[in-house]
């Protein structure tokens, strides 16, 4: 059960031109995906996308109208969900109300050939793993929605699945008790080695908690990788405008070599891009994009890729960890934003001031248009 | 709390009094003496009521109207058990008609629900008899036990149905270990309010009755009788504490199904 180094690479879940639509609308548009055993997987984005139903048609819930699934090299395309290797932690934690904490735990084991004895060993010991110990006949309507939702953990888990799956589990929960039930998840499918996929439209939760991320917009996957590379280099525009912020700046294509591709924007003036920099087909249009962290107030030393952006700070927005300046180029963009972690040293630029901005070309993330 | 006013308190206390005087002269004159009822009462009794265990024609009627109200109530719940099952999970073609057209029985007078009923059990050439009886009965009970079993159905959220199966129990295990114990409360509220609604029902009773009343269709012949009219009162006295019962163990149950709704959404 526990994953090794070695079948770190082994699909555990394989989603193959996965299709389904209800009635004229289509969910989930020719999807495949692998997902490795043992790995924190994260279905990431904005409601209505397709996540959810393509989870359900893990758990088998749904069924794909083409394309196969595979769980454990096994065609489940048919397979009901109670014969599935699979289990559930559903959005609204579907605690049973007539059940108290003991019987709904144990509630896949009555299934099982155990005595009585040894299901409640098990729930016991569940119950401990989750932190909720002693809980066994607390009646399920006395619960918190932290606690149900360590209930549904558990209920699901006693049962040792291949793949745990985990519908917004975490949305219903304040802010403090969810990032610390994010950090108790993650610290749990480490220590037991059960692949979790996790659906949710919150992209710190899945940048957090995951090993690789799919976002996912009207039914089609845009990408599937780890999060560091999902925010340094997305790979759509509608990825790199979901995942947190990103200035785009409207350019044109003037020519382009083996390593470089030579744009105009009106802002930016004329650049050379890095070929890797680029993501997409090849038209005349492209976007160039940068994060408002990428800018800075001075200008860096040493850097010859240094260019720089003038314009009238309009509004500063104090976000906690970070600092976010408006910044007015002129007429023909919309506003630029420019992000600063405040090093509590001051002397940041007043509202209403000109100030220069520098980027390095480096930090330019281009794509192309559709 | 608001500041109560004396205005309303009054209307409240002369609104119960217009609604319950009637029913406690029912207990009143059932313990009085006298045959005769008017007051001033003439001293305490409890003769009526023995008189009630001497006659036969009653038992047999109390007898006939317990089994219409069992039977009607229990096809009743039966047939609102599947409507409600079938309205809360499927959409299908009609089902707006076809729910009210379940539930027209509510507003259709009684007395025309009962000519109606009886011409077309002439047509058919069926006898009347207690059966009868009980077909209009479950007709007449089916909105009101559709109508609770609904929402015990709509409150069975349908994640716990899929919870179930994905636990690895089959369909059948999850129909008595999760919907039928979660729509229980609804059931017995549903067999509870019918059987009150039967044994109460006169109209369609007496239309649909052959040769045995049931208990309204016997009270109803002894009213003709002055000298039976005590003895009568205390068998009212005795139908109402019976309902009353069986309406607080309703109420009972039916908080229930509240309380599984709540419990569901509490706590996020």
């Amino acid at each position: 059960m526990k994953a090794t180094n070695e079948d770190l690479g082994h699909a555990i879940v394989s989603l193959n031109n996965i299709k389904k639509s209800f009635n004229d609308i289509v969910a989930v548009n020719d999807v495949s995906v692998q997902i490795r055993e043992g790995e924190f997987f994260s279905l990431l984005g904005p409601s209505g996308c397709g996540k959810t139903t393509l989870l359900r048609i893990i758990a088998g819930f749904e069924s794909p109208e083409t394309g196969d699934i595979l769980i454990n090299d096994k065609l489940v395309n048919s397979t009901p969900p109670n014969i599935r290797p699979t289990n559930m932690v559903f959005q609204n934690y579907a605690i049973f109300p007539h059940l108290n904490v003991q019987e709904n735990v144990g509630y896949g084991l009555q299934n099982t050939k155990l005595t009585s004895k040894s299901i409640k060993n098990k729930v016991d010991e569940i119950l401990d793993m989750v932190g909720l110990s002693g809980f066994n006949f607390r009646s399920s309507s006395a619960l918190s929605g932290g606690q149900k939702q360590r209930v549904a953990l558990a209920r699901a888990l006693i049962l040792k699945p291949r793949v745990l799956l985990l519908d917004e589990p975490l949305s219903a929960l304040d802010k403090n008790l969810r990032e610390q039930m994010q950090f108790e998840l993650r610290q749990l499918q480490k220590s037991i080695g059960i692949t979790f996929i996790l659906v949710t439209h919150d992209q710190t939760e899945a940048l957090t908690m995951s090993d690789r991320i799919g976002v996912m917009f009207d039914g089609i996957v845009d990408q599937v990788a780890t999060p560091e590379d999902i925010y340094t280099k997305p790979a759509t525009k509608r990825v790199a405008s979901f995942i947190g912020n990103m200035n785009f700046f409207r350019s044109n294509i003037l020519s382009s070599t083996a390593e470089s591709v030579r744009v105009e924007s009106d802002l930016l003036g004329v650049l050379d891009i890095d070929k890797v920099n680029i993501f997409g087909g090849s038209k005349a249009k492209v976007s160039i994009g940068i994060r408002p962290e990428k800018f800075k107030f001075k200008k860096p030393n040493g850097d010859k890729k240094v260019k720089s952006l003038a314009g009238k700070l309009i509004q500063k927005t104090f976000l906690g960890e970070n600092l976010l300046f408006s910044l007015d180029v002129g007429k023909k963009a919309d506003k630029v934003y420019i992000s600063l972690t405040p090093s509590g040293e001051g002397a940041y630029p007043k509202v209403g001031e000109n100030v220069t901005v520098y980027y390095s070309l480096n930090d330019l993330l281009a794509y192309f248009e559709v | 709390m608001y500041k109560t006013n004396k205005l309303l308190k009054i209307f409240v206390i002369g609104f119960l009094i217009f609604l319950y005087a009637p029913a406690l002269l029912l207990p009143i004159f059932s313990f009085n003496s006298s045959q005769v009822i008017s007051f001033p009462l003439s001293g305490f009794s409890t003769k009526w009521f023995g008189q009630l265990l001497n006659e036969d024609t009653l038992h047999d009627a109390l007898l006939n109207s317990l089994i219409i109200a069992v039977l009607s109530s229990a096809l009743a719940t039966m047939l609102g058990t599947l409507t409600a099952r079938a309205a809360s999970r499927y959409k299908f073609f009609g089902q707006k008609v076809t729910m009210g057209f379940i539930l027209l029985p509510l507003i259709l007078p009684e007395i025309i629900l009962g000519v109606c009923l009886l011409t077309v059990l002439i047509q058919l050439g069926l006898n009347l008899s207690l059966w009868t009886v009980v077909l209009g009965h479950t007709l007449l009970i089916l909105p009101f036990a559709t109508l609770i079993l609904l929402s015990a159905f709509n409150n069975l959220n349908i994640s716990l149905e899929e919870a179930s199966l994905d636990l690895g129990m089959n369909a059948w295990q999850t129909f008595y270990k999760i919907i039928l114990p979660m729509v229980t409360p609804g059931l017995i509220s549903s067999l509870l309010i019918g059987f009150v609604i039967s044994l109460d029902e006169f109209i369609i009773a007496f239309f649909l009755t052959g040769v045995d009343p049931t208990l309204p269709v016997y009270i109803w012949s002894q009213l003709r009788f002055p000298a039976k009219l005590p003895s009568t009162m205390a068998l009212g006295t005795i139908l109402l504490i019976v309902s009353l019962i069986l309406v607080s163990f309703f109420e009972y149950y039916r908080r229930r199904i509240e309380k599984y709704s709540q419990a569901l959404t509490r706590g996020k």
